[in-house]
C-alpha cells in the first residue's frame, strides 16, 4: 500500500528530514511509525498524502508512484487517503456534522448521500448525539474522534494518524487506538505515528522507529 | 432483506469515492449553488463590513456613470439639429414679402439645397416678441428693426465642411442677401466638446476600474487570510484549486453587484436632486432639457459591469495569494 525507495527529504533551511529511507506497509496492514520528534515521521507522512514532495528516491501509494502525480492530481490522491492530525484541524465555525461531511461536499456526494455517511461515520465514533454541536464545545477525546470520523467517511483504502493521542490521557487514548484497530479489521490500511510507546507496546502491530531520518532497528514483525 | 444486501454492495462499490460524470455535473452545479448563496448570506451577516465595501465601490462607479448620463442628455439636446448645419440667409430691407417668397421658392430648386423656410419680417417680430419678452420694448419702436430670413438645410451630400462654405458664400453673393450666415460652429463645437468629454470619462472611468479592482483584490486578500485555516483544512481533505477559489470568486461577484446598486442609487438621487434646479435653470433661458435617468439596460449595464468588475478583482486576488497557502 505504501513503499518507499531509498527515500530522502531535505528542507530548504538544510535540515535532513529522511535519510534513504526504504520500506514497505502491505495493503490492510496497520503499522505504528515511532521516534524522537524530528525523527521524520511528520516528513514521511507529508510525503505520503503529497504535502511535500521527496528530494530523491520515490513513494509509492495504492501503486502508483507519486512523482507520475502533478499538482492537479494531489485532490484526487488525498481523497483515498484519511487523516488525522494531534490538532484534529476541526472548523469552528460549522457544526460538527457539515465538519465530517466536508470530504464528501468536496467530491461531488448528493446530500442524502452525505448525510447517510455522515451519521454512519460519527455512529461508529459514537457521537451521533452531537451532530447539530460545535466542536469547540466538545472535549478534547470527542474533538479527536470527529476528526476520525472526518478522516474515515470517504471510506478511505488508506488512514494516517499524526499524534493522534498525543493531547489525551491514557484511557482516552486507548479507546481512539482501539477505534483505529476497527477500521484496520475491515481491511483500511492504517499507519499512526506515535510517540506514546507504552500505549502501543501491547498492541501486536508492526513497529518503524525512525531516528535521524532512519529506521534505528529492524522492522518488528507481528 | 434483497433490499439491505443490495445496498451493502453498493456501499462497497463507493469505496474508492468513485462518482460518475452525471453526479459529478450535479455535484458541480449544486457547489457552485450553495456557495453563491453562502457567500451572499456570509456577507449579509457582517453588514457593518460590507455595506463599507459596497459604499467604495458604488462612489467609486458613482461619479463616471453621472457623468455619462450627463453627457447623454447634452446630446439628446444637440441632437434636434441632426448634425446638419443651417444657413440663414438675412434679407436686404429693400426686399418686398412677395420677392422674399420668390427668392426661397427659387432656391428650392437648387441642387444643393435640401428645405427652405422663410420668416418675414413682421413673423420674425412676433416670434422674437414672444420669446424675448421685449414685447413692449418692441412696440415703442416705429419700424420692425428685424430683416426677414431665409433659413436654408443644406442638402446631405454636402458632407464636409468645405462644401457647405462654398454654399454660404455662393449664397450669400445673391442680390437680395444682406448676409449669409452658417450656424454650424456653434454645433461643431458642442460636438467637439462631448467628445472631449467622453474621453475624459472614458480616462476617469478606467481610472476609477482600476481602482475597484484593487479595492476588490484587497478585500479578498483579507477574506483569504480570514479564512485561512479552512483552506488548510479543504486541502487536506482533497479540495480542488477550483473548490478553494469558488466562495471567493463568488464574494468578489457580490461585492461588485451591491457596490453597482449603490452607485445607482447614488447615481439616480443625485440627478433627481439636481434635477429640478438643472430644469429651472434652463427654464431661464427658454430651453427645453431635462436631465436623463439611468434606463433599464443602462442600469443593467452598471450592476452586471460591476459584478463583473467585482469578479475580476477576486480573481486577481486568488490567483496571487490561493496558491501561497498549502498546508505545511
Amino acid at each position: 500500500m505504501i513503499q518507499f525507495d531509498n527515500v530522502s527529504k531535505r528542507y530548504s533551511t538544510g535540515q535532513e528530514a529522511l535519510n534513504r529511507l526504504s520500506f514497505h506497509i502491505e495493503p490492510s496492514e496497520m503499522v505504528f511509525l515511532t521516534g524522537h520528534s524530528g525523527a521524520g515521521k511528520s516528513t514521511l507522512l507529508k510525503l505520503t498524502m503529497l504535502m511535500e514532495r521527496p528530494t530523491a528516491g520515490q513513494v509509492w501509494v495504492n501503486g502508483t508512484n507519486l512523482k507520475s502525480l502533478g499538482r492537479r492530481h494531489i485532490p484526487a490522491h488525498r481523497r483515498n487517503i484519511g487523516v488525522v492530525f494531534q490538532s484534529h484541524h476541526l472548523l469552528f465555525d460549522r457544526s460538527v456534522f457539515d465538519n465530517v461531511a466536508l470530504p464528501l461536499v468536496i467530491a461531488g456526494h448528493d446530500s442524502r448521500e452525505v448525510s447517510r455517511r455522515v451519521r454512519a461515520a460519527l455512529d461508529k465514533v459514537g457521537l451521533l448525539n452531537k451532530e447539530k454541536q460545535n466542536p469547540i464545545a466538545l472535549s478534547g477525546g470527542e474533538q479527536q474522534r470527529v476528526g476520525i470520523a472526518r478522516a474515515v467517511v470517504n471510506k478511505p483504502a488508506l488512514l494516517l494518524a499524526d499524534e493522534p493521542t498525543g493531547n489525551l490521557d491514557p484511557e482516552l487514548s486507548a479507546d481512539i487506538m482501539n477505534l483505529f484497530e476497527q477500521f484496520n479489521q475491515v481491511g483500511v490500511t492504517v499507519l499512526i505515528a506515535t510517540h506514546d510507546l507504552a500505549l502501543i507496546a501491547r498492541m501486536p502491530y508492526r513497529m518503524m522507529s525512525l531516528s535521524q531520518g532512519r529506521l534505528s532497528s529492524p522492522v518488528l514483525g507481528r | 432483506m434483497a433490499k439491505v444486501a443490495r445496498r451493502d454492495t453498493k456501499q462497497k462499490g463507493a469505496q474508492q469515492s468513485h462518482t460518475g460524470l452525471g453526479q459529478k455535473l450535479k455535484a458541480w452545479r449544486a457547489s457552485h449553488k450553495q456557495e453563491c448563496w453562502a457567500s451572499l448570506r456570509r456577507l449579509l451577516r457582517k453588514p457593518g463590513d460590507s455595506l463599507m465595501t459596497w459604499m467604495v465601490i458604488g462612489i467609486a462607479l458613482a461619479l463616471p456613470a453621472a457623468l455619462y448620463l450627463a453627457l447623454g442628455s447634452l446630446e439628446q439636446l444637440s441632437s434636434g439639429w441632426d448634425g446638419s448645419a443651417r444657413v440663414s440667409l438675412y434679407l436686404n430691407d429693400t426686399v418686398s414679402e412677395e420677392e422674399g417668397q420668390q427668392l426661397a421658392k427659387n432656391l428650392l430648386a437648387d441642387g444643393e439645397i435640401a428645405a427652405i423656410e422663410y420668416i418675414s419680417a413682421a413673423d420674425a417680430l412676433v416670434e422674437f416678441k414672444s420669446i424675448s419678452g421685449y414685447g413692449d420694448v418692441l412696440d415703442a419702436l416705429a419700424y420692425n428693426p428685424l430683416p426677414a430670413v431665409i433659413v436654408v438645410k443644406p442638402a446631405q451630400h454636402l458632407a464636409t465642411a468645405e462644401q457647405t462654405d462654398a454654399l454660404v458664400a455662393r449664397l450669400g453673393k445673391l442680390d437680395p442677401v444682406d448676409q449669409a450666415e452658417l450656424d454650424l460652429e456653434w454645433v461643431q463645437r458642442l460636438y467637439a466638446m462631448m467628445d472631449l468629454g467622453r474621453r475624459a470619462i472614458a480616462a476617469l472611468a478606467l481610472m476609477l476600474a482600476l481602482g475597484v479592482l484593487l479595492v476588490m483584490g484587497n478585500t479578498i486578500r483579507l477574506a483569504i487570510e480570514n479564512r485561512r485555516d479552512e483552506i488548510v483544512v479543504t486541502k487536506l481533505v482533497g479540495a480542488t484549486d477550483a473548490f478553494v477559489r469558488r466562495p471567493f470568486l463568488y464574494t468578489g461577484w457580490w461585492y461588485g453587484l451591491g457596490g453597482g446598486l449603490a452607485a445607482w442609487i447614488i447615481v439616480v438621487v443625485a440627478l433627481l436632486w439636481l434635477g429640478g434646479a438643472v430644469a429651472r435653470l434652463v427654464g431661464l433661458y427658454g430651453g427645453d432639457f431635462a436631465l436623463l435617468l439611468p434606463g433599464p439596460m443602462q442600469s443593467l449595464a452598471l450592476l452586471l459591469g460591476a459584478g463583473i468588475l467585482g469578479l475580476l478583482g477576486a480573481w486577481l486576488a486568488v490567483t496571487r495569494h490561493l496558491g501561497a497557502i498549502e498546508p505545511r
